[in-house]
């Protein structure tokens, strides 16, 4: 994120927070790869929630601490991660029957595009220059039982993110519940996009303009207000 | 006796002929058989077909074997890993070839292979240009794509514990694709890291049956 963006919008990590605010006690939680692997950091201390990984894990913990890392022990973006007491170990088709067969709670995924009718772009750009690859992204868009999104509101171009219909190819089709940017927190509603949060930097009306398909203000509407996370 | 316990590597893949599909375990470097890829590439065999979630990282295992150009086809989930650059120079300038399915598929496919299953209808892909070709069903109103078994000629996975029956225990998130692939392959060959008596490894504990294993090797 450029400076400017910093300043108007929230960082990484705050995105991070209030997705992990929106996650109640007991949930089963899918992480995707990248930004959403925050989310972990920011789950308030009273409250467990266990996390699930692709490659065959429950009760996933933090990062080991320097020297303790094992690499028959990895998350799915293949970085050291521990394993909580209560936790279980178990093959790959298992693993995918919990996301397929509706055991998941919630799956945090970062996108390049989402539709207004929940459509999610995750898994392909246009660009063929490199091999295409889609490892877990398509299970998890149909399995679980509520897709959250985790993105900037813009590309680096600035270039609208959440879209009227995704120019990228799909990945799911109808499947994402809310949408949390740096700029704002975004249900998804009978095909609209509603504007439950949004920060105070910007009117509704700029918002409206960063944002490729009509918004609507929730009657719940609040003021995005992050703590300080730097 | 039964005894599955082969002593040298290169006597563990001697019989994989040309053309012959390799199941490959591991999710990256978690539970790869570096060692039984690379007595792989000693062979004469190619033209081979490897199915494995990810196309090799650096120069070692999977990602060696690939650049040796003994493999003709890949089949796999997820192939853009950092790191897995031998993969895509080969597939840029068309010297390999890939098919790409979605993860929890591929390991439904050989599970279904191992199984006995020809083939399940999932909601996975649905709508996506990976299911353009593909056959659909309405199950419940709901679409559903229809998708083959995938079975091996033979799997290497990787172990901890292994016993002269095949019996096998795995490492953590290690374990991975192991036990779908020693299913679904003709010929599975463990490389473990350690080799027990009969009746050491609880029974309540096994995740392999050794009905699944064909070859051991201890991997000091």
């Amino acid at each position: 994120m450029n400076s400017q963006k910093k300043q108007m919008g929230l960082n990484r990590r705050q995105v991070a927070w209030r997705i992990a605010q929106e996650i109640s006690e007991g949930s089963y939680v899918n992480l995707g790869i990248g930004s959403p692997e925050l989310v972990a950091n920011y789950i308030p201390e009273d409250r467990e929630i266990i996390f699930h990984s692709e490659n065959g894990i429950l009760g996933m913990g933090p990062a080991p601490r320097p020297g303790e890392e094992n690499g028959n022990l990895i998350n799915a973006g293949k970085k050291p991660v521990t394993l909580l007491e209560g936790g279980s170990y178990f093959h790959h088709t298992d693993s995918f029957a919990m996301i397929r067969g509706g055991h998941i709670d919630i799956c945090v995924l970062g996108a390049y595009q989402v539709a207004q009718n929940g459509d999610l772009a995750n898994w392909a750009t246009l660009d063929t220059s490199k091999p295409p690859g889609v490892g877990g992204a398509m299970d998890l868009s149909v399995g679980a039982k509520k897709i959250f999104v985790m993105m900037d509101h813009l590309t680096k171009d600035n270039e609208p993110k959440l879209m009227k219909t995704c120019s990228y190819p799909e990945t799911g089709f109808g499947v994402v519940k809310t949408v949390f940017t740096d700029l704002a927190v975004i249900d998804i509603l009978d095909s609209k996009f509603i504007v439950r949060e949004m920060v105070e930097t910007l009117s509704f009306t700029q918002l409206q303009s960063k944002t490729g398909a009509p918004l609507t203000l929730s009657d719940n509407f609040k003021t995005l207000t992050p703590p300080n996370l730097d | 006796m039964i005894n599955k316990v082969i002593n040298f590597v290169e006597d563990t893949v001697s019989d994989v002929q040309d053309g012959a599909v390799i199941l490959a375990s591991g999710f990256g470097n978690a539970g790869a058989t570096n060692c039984l890829l690379e007595a792989l590439m000693e062979t004469n065999a190619k033209y081979l077909t490897v199915v494995a979630n990810n196309a090799g990282e650096s120069d070692y295992g999977l990602a060696a074997l690939i650049g040796s150009g003994k493999v003709s086809k890949v089949i796999c989930s997820y192939p853009i890993s950092s790191g897995s650059t031998i993969f895509q120079k080969l597939y840029n300038t068309k010297e390999i070839d890939l098919e790409l399915v979605p993860q929890g598929t591929l390991s439904e496919r050989l599970r279904a292979a191992g199984a006995g299953i020809g083939g399940f209808y999932t909601r996975t892909s649905v709508g996506s240009l990976l299911a353009t070709e593909k056959e659909k069903r309405k199950f419940n109103n709901i679409e559903y794509v229809l998708e083959y078994g995938l079975k091996g000629d033979f799997a290497l996975i990787r172990g901890k514990t292994a016993d002269r029956w095949g019996n096998i225990i795995y490492d953590k998130s290690a374990r991975n694709f192991g036990p779908i692939m020693a299913a679904a392959a003709t010929t599975t060959i463990a490389q473990v890291e350690q080799i027990v008596k009969l009746g050491e490894i609880d029974p309540e504990l096994i995740v392999t049956p050794g009905i699944y294993v064909d070859k051991v090797y201890l991997k000091k």
